[in-house]
């Protein structure tokens, strides 16, 4: 039972970095229905830069996140200036290339730069002193990850919910051409959610990178973002948490009961089997738009 | 002398080489194509490529790419996971050799167990469009590698599993230069099949699938029979390209078979042009012809970056992205409508109508 509780304490932790980098994926997908499958890059990309700054240039570590949260916001914004605006209105295919493309170039700009060691954030950012925390065990770094995933997350969810441009996003998300005859500029509606979609995929990185250290498989983060934001239904910012979390719970939970009878690594697909089961059952996920099209 | 090709009747309109110049160059492709293998060595050594290798890649990734362009082209469905179909062709084709079956029943089947799983990640495009198509294929390329590494028993796990030379009779094609021709006559065929189903029956419904499904389905096409028939086809032809790949590299583990070369495959039918039977064909000599090309700057960049070589593998990888990225964005219908065009100008000249 204390294992059952283990796992799934480091399962949320790990499940509330998904759900940063699902909310930045559900974000896009929402206001520009762009599907961004450079969205691990973006968690690379952040946890590289902040380790540099950190760890090679030693830049104070409140610093450094800020730094890279600069960085980030504006790679979002150039990126989808240069590459995603030519494409609106391109088959869905081309427009699915071109961010797998994107995630191609900004794998090979990070492996150039920093090499495939594994790096790691000297001297440590949190504690790895073990707390108490009821039954279970956990690692200080583990509980400070999960709390700045949540105030991250719930000060993106209220940004969207309360202020001028979080409702101007909603409202493009909604109908963009009504959207722009209100007048709300759609292009910096869409420049705004991929600096935000690269933001939250940053502070992701960094998180997790904290924990285990940066190397180039951070960037598989993406991959494992699409069963999160397919459980939680594609259009959903509030899906995409609960997907995330319990993406994160899943894998581990399957990855330590299966291992044993499917020879390693199960931790790698579970999330995978879950989405082909959803998408088999519930394809538009829990809180997604049911797609009714009529002749 | 008229400018331009005007056909007076729906047979000339519809042969495949419609014009006695088109014969022609035709004939000289081919007697070009079958000479060329024995003139390769001084090729080779003077471009210090072994260029019969390269062809022999382009000829088997010719067979996949019209796989994957058959699905993603012309019944417009995408599929992330082409690479692990592959692989499953390969697999197939080599547990099957090692067990003693000919090539020539090797082969086959290896193009049919790739079809059956091929159809049954198909299975839902019945409810599922685009995107949500392309991630639950994602998900089959995840899960299939996985089976490659973990399956030790039958597929040798992350060692690899040894493959036999490819043998018909006692003819074994052991060397590039045999194989060469066997390579060549499975791009062909693939080649002549794919032009020839784009105009039957079958094929005209892809399309009618790809350009708007709903109608078609008012028409009276059978949706979810077509849907899964060209994932079939197509898983049939990438299982053939794998089982090619086996016979010809001989070891092959799942290290090959990542989202990388599903990645790599649609790259192929993107930057030479949907749907179009010559895109194939251009985007897999310039995905082969690519990283060789790459290797000469590199190598001369060597004396000044002595470390260049070190981040050649990403190197590749970021030009591979820029390329499709450019060819998206200035290019996005491919090599073959470039090709069109060109050709129309020289057809047409001096008139530009």
């Amino acid at each position: 039972m204390q294992e059952f509780l283990q796992l799934i304490v480091t399962g949320l932790v790990i499940g509330s970095a998904y759900a940063l980098v699902a909310m930045g994926f559900a974000l896009i997908y929402k206001s520009t229905s762009i599907i961004n499958f450079a969205q691990g890059e973006f968690v690379l990309v952040g946890g590289y830069v902040c380790w540099w700054l950190y760890t090679g240039l030693h830049v104070p570590i409140v610093w450094a996140f800020m730094i890279t949260m600069l960085i980030a916001v504006l790679m979002g914004m150039v990126l989808e200036r240069l590459m995603l605006r030519p494409m609106i209105g391109e088959p869905i295919i081309s427009v699915i290339m071109i961010t797998i493309a994107l995630a191609a170039v900004l794998k090979a700009a990070v492996t150039m730069l920093w090499g495939t060691q594994i790096k790691v954030f000297t001297p440590a950012i949190f504690s790895q002193k073990a707390v108490y925390l009821g039954p279970v065990l956990v690692s200080e770094v583990y509980l400070w990850t999960f709390g700045f995933a949540a105030v991250f997350l719930g000060v993106f969810a209220a940004f969207f919910k309360f202020t001028r441009v979080g409702i101007s996003m909603r409202a493009v998300a909604n109908d963009q051409q009504v959207a722009q005859s209100m007048g709300i500029s759609v292009k910096r509606v869409f420049a705004i959610s991929w600096s935000i979609g690269a933001l939250v995929s940053a502070v992701g990185g960094i998180l997790v990178g904290n924990i285990n250290g940066i190397n180039i498989t951070l960037s598989d983060f993406g991959l494992k973002v699409f069963p999160a934001v397919i459980l939680g239904g594609l259009e959903s910012i509030g899906g995409a948490i609960i997907g995330g979390l319990t993406i994160g719970v899943l894998e581990n939970i399957m990855g330590s009961y299966l291992d044993a009878y499917l020879g390693g690594g199960v931790k790698e697909i579970a999330p995978f089997i879950v989405l082909i089961i959803i998408l088999m059952i519930k394809p538009y996920g829990l809180f997604g738009i049911k797609e009714i099209e009529r002749v | 002398m008229p400018c331009g090709l005007f056909f007076e009747t729906y047979q000339k309109d519809q042969s495949i080489f419609p014009t006695w110049w088109l014969r022609c160059w035709m004939i000289a492709l081919g007697v070009f194509l079958l000479a060329f293998p024995f003139f390769a060595q001084p090729i080779s050594d003077l471009v210090g490529i072994n260029v019969l290798n390269m062809f022999n890649l382009i000829f088997i990734y010719v067979v996949g790419a019209h796989g994957l362009n058959l699905l993603t082209g012309y019944t417009g469905q995408i599929s992330l996971g082409h690479g692990a179909f592959m692989g499953v062709g390969a697999y197939t084709a080599g547990i099957l050799a090692n067990m003693g079956l000919p090539f020539y029943v090797c082969l086959p089947l290896a193009g049919l167990v790739a079809a059956a799983v091929g159809m049954i990640f198909g299975i839902p495009s019945l409810r599922l469009r685009g995107l949500y198509l392309a991630i639950a294929t994602l998900a089959a390329q995840f899960i299939l590698v996985y089976a490659m590494r973990n399956w030790e028993h039958l597929t040798g796990g992350s060692a690899g599993l040894l493959v036999p030379t490819a043998k018909i009779g006692s003819f074994e094609f052991d060397s590039d230069f045999k194989f060469y021709f066997l390579a060549l006559a499975f791009a062909i065929m693939a080649t002549m099949y794919l032009k020839n189903l784009s105009r039957t029956r079958t094929g005209r419904a892809f399309v009618a699938v790809r350009d708007r499904y709903l109608s078609a389905e008012v028409i009276g096409v059978n949706l979810f029979k077509y849907r899964i028939m060209s994932f079939g086809i197509s898983s049939f032809m990438v299982g053939i390209a794998g089982g090619l790949w086996a016979y010809y590299i001989t070891i092959i583990s799942d290290e090959h078979f990542t989202l990388w070369l599903s990645v790599q495959y649609l790259a192929m039918c993107i930057v030479g042009g949907l749907g179009q039977v010559l895109g194939s064909i251009f985007g897999v000599i310039f995905m082969v012809v690519l990283p060789e090309l790459l290797r000469i700057p590199t190598e001369l960049l060597t004396g000044i970056f002595p470390n260049i070589s070190d981040i050649f593998a990403s190197l590749r990888e970021m030009v591979f992205g820029i390329v499709v990225i450019l060819f998206l964005i200035f290019e996005p219908d491919g090599m073959a409508a470039r090709w069109h065009t060109i050709r129309a100008y020289w057809k047409l000249w001096p008139f530009s109508y």
